[in-house]
């Protein structure tokens, strides 16, 4: 298990919103796009990485007890979007670097 | 709090507003926490959390509107959704993985991907659909 507090500054990730969750810990990755793969797949604790940016990903992530979103591709994140994960307390974080590449320092950082 | 009688007092309504999507998710949510509160176990929260979001997003994204009725009975929670039209045309395709009559500009937002019904179905215990030109109806059945 590893903070994803530790993540961010390990990866060194911008964190767009959702402090209160910093402390949120995770050992596992899930990726996509398609929020109702996401919801049949994704698992409790597991950083969700996505371009998807609408309000929508944090019900989806608060539902199914995601520890943090990671937005690949430096993809811009919508206000609203950012309002409600400081509200529920889960992380946006975010790269310019792509699915496949962020997954690999993930997974040189230990998390698999 | 892992009190029967809590539990069994559980009787929620909420009704989903059709294209509402800045507020699509919080009925779910806030079922999901309810449930957690009275100490439901945390793998039949996750399947009822599965359900009640795809049955809402269901309502926002394809029909006129509707509602979620949740109560718990015994050793079952009991999820009945019903919205006003237009139906489905063909509910064995709807049910098939994959198949989805969203509109691209609802797919770009990731919705649409045709696993919806699916879904819901996997995590029930017990499912039934109906549906006519005037409306769409879901019981649920999830045992704990």
């Amino acid at each position: 298990m590893m903070k994803i507090s530790q993540i961010i500054k390990e990866l060194d990730l911008e964190l767009i919103s959702g402090e209160k969750g910093l402390d949120n810990e995770t050992n596992g990755v899930y990726s996509g796009d398609l929020l109702s793969v996401v919801m049949a797949s994704a698992k409790e604790k597991q950083i969700w990485l996505t371009v998807q940016t609408h309000i929508n990903i944090v019900a989806i992530a608060s539902l199914i007890d995601i520890s943090a979103i990671l937005i690949v591709e430096g993809m811009e994140v919508e206000e609203d979007t950012i309002e409600k994960s400081n509200e529920l307390g889960i992380p946006i974080i975010r790269t310019n670097k792509t699915t496949y590449e962020i997954s690999i320092e993930l997974y040189k950082l230990g998390i698999n | 709090m892992n009190n029967s009688k809590d539990k069994n007092k559980i009787k929620l309504e909420y009704s989903i507003i059709s294209n509402d999507f800045k507020r699509a998710g919080e009925t779910s949510s806030n079922i999901k926490s309810i449930l957690k509160k009275v100490g439901i176990d945390n793998k039949v929260i996750r399947k009822v959390a599965i359900v009640t979001y795809e049955a809402e997003m269901n309502i926002v994204i394809h029909s006129y509107g509707g509602n979620i009725k949740l109560m718990v009975e015994g050793n079952n929670i009991i999820i009945n959704a019903y919205d006003k039209g237009p139906g489905i045309e063909d509910i064995s395709l709807a049910m098939k993985e994959g198949y989805s009559t969203a509109t691209d500009e609802v797919r770009e937002l990731g919705f649409g991907a045709g696993m919806g019904l699916p879904n819901i179905k996997k995590c029930s215990d017990y499912f039934k659909i109906e549906s006519s030109t005037e409306g769409t109806r879901l019981l649920i059945k999830i045992s704990f």
